[in-house]
């Protein structure tokens, strides 16, 4: 054991699960197995809405050798509890999207199970549909409540009406958005153990251990006790298993208790890009006035989410996108309106960023086309208007965050050579079918559960030694490549004043973990640490008051005290309870107050060539710059931001979901393109420190943050090389093509 | 470095693994031979079975991942006579008599000390489900090229699909492992 490490925090400790990950030693879902088992699979619809008129099997087929599970299996509720409960669990009777489950079926053999899959046939009755975003918002052809929303609200700060008529100029613009594929290179999987007697227990590749023991407690009836998640290692997440794993877990433990054997399912890409969720696709309508300054007056901002069939998450993704849709300015009159709709398409859900890389793309595209209206460069209009320490936010939050925008923009801009470049650009570019261009993005991320979400949420978590004077981190956050197990060390070892080697990080297992929430909303190392710092501290506290370590302790001290602790009273375990700062206050229904306990602040530049004769966008070169508190580890800190730049780039230009009827048809890595090595540029990740007071050792989250920025700085570069505006994700070469030639024809 | 606990019944399911299908009574299954990480292994398959679910299945070897099926995403990349193959789209009876290296074939190697401690140390690993198949990538391009620029390098792992990592960290750990080596890597 090496001498007593005391700021662990911010050094960049090897990522602790590294080894078997390399190795290929880590068992993630489909390499669990286990005697006797059966291998399970689905029969969905097809048509987009209807009703399910008579399920047949088809002839030829050993039936009797399956489990089949319809929705009269289900013995308590056929509902999977999230927000609310408008989900089935199976299809009984009418049905709102293509791909929804009807029939389960398990089988020893896969390749038996393959032929049984193939011949359930569903016999659908359509119903009339609506299928996209401006169909459900007219709500001329209502398919869900009375008007097809799923939720609405509206951002209010001062009086936006009384100022259009006073206004030097008034500019508008319409952004749009499509759906975006997490595309976690692990396919969703799971597999169960049930009965009547022992309860269920299902282990999985998932986000969210109390989501899945919540909603399989709405479906089996059982006592919670009785409900055991376990997460095996997760080969990412990205949100895409954040709410879906509930339902396939679901699922496989129906199978598993009506054939009371073990049961696994993997899903095959097909399936799993298919059915389960992606980014909400979106519209933006945003109206902007502003006086001879330059200086924002007024922003009014429609901002619509098309949420899919059912409403699982919409509710916060619309709540998150809604709260960051004025982006980082100070503007005096500010009004957002907000709705996610519903339409017959499976439901949208959970991709980091969380609604909100929508609304920043279409506030960052406008305040392009805003600051040329107003004849100033985009930096210099942009400098006019950040909001600084001390002002107001749209919902009337004070900015508590000690942070300057305008020297982050500064600072930025001179790491991307971003003045001498769209200088030298703009003098070659004429002559050059190949086009180049550099455009920025200012952006923020609010960290943490919006509102009060925190508050209802109620965190536990526990630090415990074992017999052996080891200190066992207890959570339920899940470790999905972000390197929650490596900050958490990091964070623990630092309370506790030991070498980070005697922590160790049990795996979330509902049995023996308490409930520290989901592993969503960049909260895992800014709440959840938090929490586990305390209770750290008071473990150590309990050895220090009882004398049993003195200050200047070594770790091997630290774990001889544990062990003789443990001996003695049979236990050693502190918890610690989220308890919301004071200074936090939110109202939920008129949405004032503070949205978050903090913002992450950032500046993205990135460079494009735009080829004239292919209308192909390739990002050259990237600059992300960014406040995230006192960095924990920098080297997966600078990991995140890399990895969330290129998720922003497939989503700025590539990642393109292509719906017919209510399906995806480009359901596959061949046709859905995520960026490859050579489809990205060496990314220069730059952290600027302002320690966050209510994050451990100062940290806040960062997790989304990097997939807000790209898409807005990769389109303003576009517009900077071509001199059209493309204000639509993904730019693919079709839609560069179509804006340039609109612009040719005048329009 | 640590290797956090996983949960017990996972692991011991893992190692107890094999869920041997009733397939095996078939008439049209044939025996295949070939070399997997330096052993001479047998196995009895229907010929046109997939490599990656013979390795899995029947051999017990895990470190090989499915992730597409369609030989897009890499990650069940393996090395066919020294050759970069992708595992979903071979039919085993493609393998017979030949010699097949997995990640766990690293083992031990001077190929393992350089390429997957670099992959932990610069972080090149996150979800670390693409990282098998991208290590294989490596190998093979190491192999072939000693001392590889880093667009040689980008466009040898282009072939594998990492979710994660926007591939800076991956580039670095490539970097890191054929200076290590000193190009004597074979």
């Amino acid at each position: 054991m090496g001498e007593v490490k005391k700021s662990s925090i911010g050094s960049s400790l090897n990522r602790v699960e590294g080894l078997p990950k390399v190795s290929g030693k880590s068992c993630y879902a489909a390499d669990m197995n286990v005697p006797n088992q059966l291998f399970g699979g689905t029969v969905r619809t097809k048509l987009p809405r209807g009703r399910v008129r008579a399920v047949e099997f088809g002839k030829g087929i050993p039936w009797k050798e399956f489990t089949v599970v319809t929705a009269k299996d289900i013995p308590s509720k056929n509902a999977i509890t999230c927000l609310i409960d408008d989900q089935p669990c199976l299809v009984d009777g009418n049905f709102q999207h293509a791909e929804e489950a009807v029939v389960l079926l398990a089988h020893p053999d896969r390749g038996m199970l393959q032929k049984g899959l193939a011949n359930v046939i569903i016999h659908e009755e359509p119903l009339p549909a609506v299928l996209d975003l401006d169909e459900a918002a007219d709500a001329s052809q209502v398919i869900y409540g009375t008007d097809n929303n799923l939720k609405k609200f509206v951002i209010q700060k001062g009086d936006v009406d009384s100022v259009w008529s006073k206004a030097w100029k008034i500019v508008e613009g319409v952004y749009r958005t499509g759906a975006q594929e997490q595309m976690y290179i692990e396919t969703n999987g799971m597999l169960a153990v049930a009965s009547a007697k022992e309860g269920v227990t299902v282990w999985g590749s998932l986000q969210c251990p109390y989501y899945v023991h919540k909603a399989l407690l709405g479906v089996f009836g059982f006592p919670p006790e009785k409900i055991r998640v376990v997460q095996l290692e997760t080969g990412g997440g990205f949100g895409g298993k954040e709410d879906y794993p509930s339902l396939l877990a679901a699922h496989v433990a129906l199978l598993a208790l009506k054939s009371k054997k073990p049961v696994k399912m993997i899903y095959d890409r097909r399936e799993d890009m298919a059915a389960t969720t992606k980014r909400h696709p979106s519209r933006t309508k945003h109206r902007t006035a502003i006086d001879k300054d330059g200086k924002l007056l007024a922003m009014e901002i429609e901002f619509i989410l098309d949420g899919g069939a059912y409403t699982t998450l919409s509710p916060v993704v619309v709540s998150r996108g809604g709260l960051h849709a004025s982006g980082p300015y100070l503007c005096p009159n500010v009004r957002v309106k907000t709705r996610a709709v519903a339409t017959n398409t499976p439901p949208h859900g959970a991709f980091r960023g969380f609604g909100a890389p929508q609304s920043l793309f279409a506030v960052e595209r406008h305040m392009e086309k805003v600051a040329r209206a107003a004849g100033l460069a985009p930096d210099e209009f942009r400098k006019r208007n950040l909001i600084k320490t001390g002002d107001a936010t749209a919902t009337g939050q004070i900015v508590r965050d000690c942070v300057n925008l305008q020297a982050l923009l500064e600072k930025a801009l001179a790491a991307a050579n971003y003045h001498e470049k769209r200088e030298r650009f703009a003098r070659k570019n004429p002559t050059s079918k190949i086009k180049r261009g550099i455009g920025f993005s200012v952006f923020m991320h609010g960290a943490g559960f919006t509102g009060s979400g925190e508050s209802y949420l109620a965190s536990v978590a526990a630090v415990e030694a074992g017999a052996d004077g080891k200190i066992h981190a207890l959570a339920s956050n899940t470790e999905i490549g972000q390197g929650k197990n490596t900050v958490f060390t990091q964070i623990v070892a630092d309370a506790l004043g030991v070498d980070p080697s005697l922590v160790v990080i049990d795996q979330p297992d509902t049995k023996f973990v308490p409930n520290s929430g989901p592993t969503v909303a960049s909260r895992s190392t800014m709440i959840v640490g938090k929490l586990l710092q305390d209770a750290a501290i008071g473990l150590k506290q309990i050895l220090l008051q009882g004398k049993y370590i003195r200050a200047g302790y070594s770790t091997k001290e630290f774990q001889t005290a544990a062990a003789k602790y443990v001996k003695q009273f049979g236990k050693l375990k502190t918890y610690a309870e989220f308890q919301l700062p004071a200074h936090i206050h939110w109202d939920d229904v008129n949405y004032e107050g503070d949205a978050y306990s903090t913002f992450a602040w950032a500046v993205y530049v990135s460079e494009v060539e735009v080829d004239t004769l292919t209308y192909e966008a390739r990002v050259t070169d990237f600059v992300a710059l960014q406040e995230i508190g006192r960095v924990v580890n920098p080297v997966l800190a600078a990991g995140q931001i890399e990895g969330g730049v290129t998720q922003g780039i497939g989503y700025a230009l590539y990642e393109n979901c292509v719906y017919k009827d209510g399906r995806m048809i480009n359901n596959q890595m061949s046709n859905y393109i995520i960026p490859t090595a050579i489809d990205t540029p060496n990314i220069k990740v730059m952290f600027e420190e302002v320690p966050c007071p209510w994050g451990p050792g100062g940290a806040k989250g960062i997790g989304e943050l990097p997939l807000d920025g790209p898409a807005p700085a990769i389109l303003n570069a576009v517009e900077n090389a071509i001199g059209v505006s493309v204000d639509i994700l993904p730019a693919t070469p079709e839609v560069i093509f179509q804006a340039m030639k609109n612009a040719q024809g005048g329009h | 470095m640590k290797k956090v606990k996983s949960d017990k019944l996972a692991t011991k399911a893992k190692s107890a693994t094999k869920a041997k299908s009733a397939k095996k009574k078939d008439s049209n299954l044939v025996s295949i031979n070939f070399s997997l990480n330096g052993k001479q292994v047998g196995v009895r398959v229907h010929p046109m079975d997939r490599l990656l679910d013979v390795l899995r299945d029947e051999l017990g070897h895990f470190g090989t991942k499915e992730g597409c099926g369609e030989g897009e995403c890499g990650a069940c990349s393996v090395l066919i006579d020294d050759e970069l193959v992708n595992t979903c789209l071979v039919p085993v009876l493609q393998v017979s008599g030949r010699k097949i290296r997995t990640i766990e074939a690293l083992k031990g190697g001077k190929e393992l000390a350089a390429l997957q401690n670099a992959f932990v140390v610069q972080n090149g690993t996150q979800c670390g489900f693409c990282t098998p198949g991208m290590i294989m990538a490596a190998v093979h391009l190491l192999e072939t090229n000693a001392q590889p620029s880093e667009e040689q390098i980008r466009e040898a792992m282009a072939g594998n699909l990492c979710r994660c990592t926007g591939y800076v960290k991956i580039v670095k750990a490539v970097q890191m492992a054929a200076e290590e080596i000193g190009g004597g890597l074979l």
